[in-house]
């Protein structure tokens, strides 16, 4: 099967800096993609080589088996819903949503009904007479979506799209976009910076840093067995374990991570690992601790109403060692 | 932020502001006195009498309505230049980045940071070494020139204050360059424009010291006006050509002020 | 959902063929090559600007260089210094030095009328009342610079306005009085020193207000309320918080008012005495001497202060306040 998108070693320069350097990337069509990592890791510019906003410096990028390479955005049958919207202020939100198909030469009474119901897909039913000036950022979000979809996309691509809204709503629009995904079939190419909206829309994740792919995967992929330090460091609250560590429990001299939830702490009389308490943190249905072993800083989660030790007490740490996750760094 | 319930200020410091602004204002509500005065020969204060006589001389002065349409076809011609190069030059400042884009503000902006007589003798002396005789269009050259800045200030705050994802998303959406500069670009800056354009006529149709230079009989309303001025002939007519002039430039920087209050102001520095 | 069934998409390419036609070929050379479309931006303007007007200065300036015959009156075009020394006359220097002064004088007496405005604008103004400010200060701005110097003609006149009114006050005698300074009076206002002097003020004063107020805008009210918080005195605020924040939009409205005063000619000429500044002196040169390059020579005086002038405001940052 062709992918929807696929990167070949794929670069993308400006100057000496490589914002992307040579990535390869297979999107799978009608997936919901996330493109996680920190700002300047080269995550906005493989979305803007996607819609055309960039061209690679090296390197070629497919659509759908179509080369892309020197095709303008206009002619990509891919759209955009930009992390400022970037809707058109001098029209109304129908025309904004119609836009794209006025373009194209589509006629007055055909795309204003289909405006009409893409704003009815995104719940905006009756605002099509307004300005985007006298709208809310959530709704302004919402309208950029149905402009973006009236054009039937092969590929929508969403650039931080839900940065600017606050928790609430944030929490809300995941879900629709979750679910708009699924019923449209439409493949999504999504980018943020929040691993947990990563991890709990997209159904493969990939982890940049530094215009390189550190990891592609599932979320649980991610999640339970990162790769690299950086992927543990970045995407959870893994504890990482330097090679010296992990060789004494696990034999091999490599980087390793362990979830804090797979942290077991008893009175210090038994085997384990020695440790100290050093801070406990109430987070209602767990508590969180902070724990010094021999100079490393780990992080534990026991489910709140434990009976825990006192802050300063010596503890003994056990795991189950099939959660002690090899990294594939070596060190 | 400062507090809603707003300050007041001293009293001496409201005082020197009136009078500041009074001193601005008093000497032009002046001439729209003397327009109506029965004087003649002087500029006698008070004026011993009224009348709307000098309206209907004034009418019927034929040197009068031909300065007047040399002035406006003068400033409709040169305005038209100034758009399309203001608006060009603008857009390539602000859209890209390129080398040199500091010394094309800088060129553009000289022929009104330099004073007016360098720019008039500069063209007189060009045009005298070319052999280009004086003509309507040595006017209209020398007015273009430096009323292009107006537009540029203008449509260089306009483009400014224009997201830039706002093309991208316009091409996104599948308009090629064309169309994305006319559904997009063209209704976005065109308010600014508008008021450049109506700034920059105002500055043409005022402009009196390059125009000396560039003008070979041909005379705008501001020469006449200054013929007037140095050896005053008909004194009464001056007045109400003055009181015009006032009333005919204060219309496009009203009606340029409205077209672009909210966000950007006039650039102030146009003339 | 009925998006869905509007348009079947499983078929529908993933890249649109081209428009076609000559617009789209366009649209895509220009989307390929966007230093093209650049430089086909920039040319009409810059050919423009270019030839037109860099092209006319550096005609001007040639011409300095040369010199005229002082016998026959025709300009010999050969490269020479001669011109420059003419210039350093003794009567040139005058004029030069009457000219700088009177821009200095003006610049700072805008400067002091421009402050109270600029900062009740920026500071009290609000709503209404500021739009009505800005309005304020635009129109007498933008309004005929002719009729500007007309209305003050019927002002200063001998039996104009101003007479008519210290005559009112019995004040007629301090008018006399300063009218009877050397330099500075004359035989009325309107051919004095001090009548060329108000009129510029008057004519320059709003190019100084826009960039002081838009320097105060960018103080924020605060500043004031702390320093006199901490026992400031209005006076000890005014120098030690507003007069620096606010120096470089004086520095800014300078540049207009100094540069202005430098080439004008028509001013003096109107309201004024028959002692010549540069502007006039170049306007001479050109006109009934016929001497180009004695002219070009004095216009190189102006360009060549403004030009020390705009460097020393730009360290000092001032072009950020226009």
């Amino acid at each position: 099967m062709t992918s929807a998108v696929s990167f070949q070693k794929v670069s993308r320069h400006f100057g000496s800096v490589r914002a992307v350097d040579a990535v390869d990337l297979d999107i799978v069509p009608g997936e919901f993609f996330a493109m996680l990592g920190p700002s300047g890791s080269g995550k906005t510019t493989c979305l803007r080589l996607i819609a055309g906003f960039e061209q690679p410096t090296a390197g070629s990028i497919s659509i759908f088996g179509e080369r892309a390479e020197g095709v303008p955005p206009y002619r990509r049958n891919v759209n955009t819903v930009f992390q400022d919207y970037a809707l058109f202020p001098h029209l109304n939100v129908l025309d904004n949503v119609a836009y794209g198909l006025m373009v194209k030469g589509v006629g007055r009474p055909e795309r204003q009904k289909a405006a009409e119901e893409a704003l009815a897909l995104v719940r905006l039913p009756d605002y099509g007479a307004r300005r985007p000036g006298q709208l809310s950022g959530g709704q302004r979000q919402r309208v950029a979506l149905a402009r973006a979809l009236v054009n039937q996309p092969k590929v929508l691509l969403l650039d931080e799209p839900l940065g600017a809204l606050d928790l609430k709503l944030r929490e809300n629009m995941q879900e629709e976009l979750k679910s708009l995904q699924k019923a449209l079939g439409i493949t999504f190419v999504f980018v943020t910076h929040d691993q947990g909206e990563a991890l709990s829309m997209a159904d493969r994740v990939a982890v940049f840093n530094d215009g390189k792919i550190m990891q592609i995967g599932t979320p649980e992929d991610i999640y339970q067995r990162p790769k690299t330090r950086f992927v543990a460091d970045f995407v959870g609250s893994s504890n990482v374990l330097p090679p010296d560590f992990v060789q004494r429990y696990a034999g091999q001299h490599r980087w390793g991570s362990l979830r804090p939830e797979s942290i077991r702490i008893s009175r210090a009389n038994g085997e384990g690992v020695a440790a100290r308490l050093v801070s406990t943190n109430y987070l209602g249905a767990t508590t969180r601790l902070a724990l010094d072993a021999e100079g490393l800083r780990l992080h534990a989660i026991v489910p709140a109403g434990a009976a825990l030790p006192r802050e300063g007490e010596a503890v003994v740490l056990t795991f189950n060692r099939e959660h002690l996750h090899l990294m594939d760094e070596l060190g | 932020m400062r507090s809603d319930r707003g300050p007041s200020a001293p009293i001496g410091l409201k005082l020197a502001a009136t009078g500041g602004l009074l001193f601005l204002h008093l000497p032009i509500l002046l001439i729209f006195v003397y327009a109506f005065t029965t004087e003649e020969k002087s500029f006698v204060w008070p004026p011993p009498g009224l009348t709307t006589q000098w309206f209907a001389v004034t009418w019927n002065r034929p040197d009068v309505w031909q300065a007047l349409s040399l002035s406006v076809r003068v400033a409709a011609i040169s305005t038209a230049i100034a758009l399309v190069l203001g608006t060009l030059c603008a857009a390539a400042v602000s859209r890209t980045k390129f080398f040199g884009r500091e010394t094309i503000s800088l060129l553009v902006i000289l022929p009104i940071a330099l004073p007016g007589i360098i720019t008039g003798i500069a063209l007189r002396s060009a045009f005298a070494l070319a052999e280009i005789p004086f003509s309507f269009w040595t006017v209209v050259l020398g007015h273009a020139t430096f009323c292009v800045v107006v537009v540029y200030n203008n449509a260089v705050a306009r483009f400014r204050r224009t997201s830039g994802s706002m093309i991208e998303a316009s091409m996104d959406l599948g308009a090629d360059g064309f169309q994305t500069f006319r559904h997009v670009v063209l209704p976005n800056i065109a308010t600014a424009l508008l008021a450049g354009g109506m700034l920059a006529f105002a500055l043409s149709f005022d402009e009196v010291i390059v125009t000396t230079f560039t003008a070979g009989q041909q005379q705008t309303v501001p020469i006449w006006m200054l013929e007037e001025l140095i050896r005053p002939r008909q004194r009464p007519v001056t007045n109400v050509v003055a009181m015009v002039v006032v009333l005919v430039t204060l219309l496009p920087i009203l009606a340029a002020y409205y077209l672009t209050r909210d966000g950007d102001q006039i650039a102030g520095s146009g003339k | 959902m009925s998006l869905d069934a509007a348009m079947p998409r499983a078929t529908a390419p993933a890249i649109l063929p081209g428009s076609g036609g000559v617009r789209g070929a366009l649209s895509d050379i220009f989307w390929r090559r966007p230093q093209l479309l650049l430089l086909l931006m920039l040319l009409p303007p810059v050919l423009w600007l270019g030839i037109v007007y860099i092209g006319s200065l550096v005609a001007l300036l040639l011409q300095s260089f040369f010199s005229i015959d002082e016998f026959s009156g025709l300009i010999n075009r050969q490269f020479t210094l001669k011109t420059y020394g003419d210039l350093l006359q003794a009567a040139n220097l005058d004029i030069i030095l009457r000219t700088v002064t009177m821009a200095a004088l003006v610049t700072l007496a805008s400067a002091v009328i421009a402050f109270p405005i600029a900062y009740y604008a920026a500071r009290y103004a609000r709503g209404r009342w500021k739009a009505l400010f800005y309005l304020g200060v635009m129109l007498p701005l933008w309004s005929s610079y002719l009729v500007k110097i007309y209305a003050w003609k019927l002002i200063l006149a001998k039996e104009g306005i101003l007479t008519w009114l210290l005559a009112k006050l019995h004040l007629l005698w301090l008018l006399d009085a300063w009218l009877s300074l050397p330099i500075v009076g004359g035989n009325s206002l309107s051919v004095s020193s001090t009548g060329t002097f108000i009129v510029f003020v008057y004519v320059w004063l709003p190019f100084m207000i826009l960039p002081v107020q838009a320097a105060l805008e960018r103080v924020p009210g605060n500043l004031v309320e702390a320093s006199s918080d901490l026992g400031a005195s209005p006076g000890q605020t005014f120098r030690n918080v507003l007069f620096p924040l606010a120096l470089p939009g004086i520095v800014a409205g300078s540049i207009f008012t100094f540069s202005l005063t430098l080439g004008d000619y028509i001013i003096p000429q109107i309201i004024g005495t028959s002692r010549l500044f540069i502007g006039q002196a170049v306007y001479s040169q050109q006109g009934t001497a016929g001497n180009i390059p004695l002219a070009a020579a004095f216009t190189v005086v102006p360009i060549v202060i403004m030009g020390f002038y705009l460097w020393g405001a730009k360290r000092m940052g001032a072009f950020d306040a226009l």
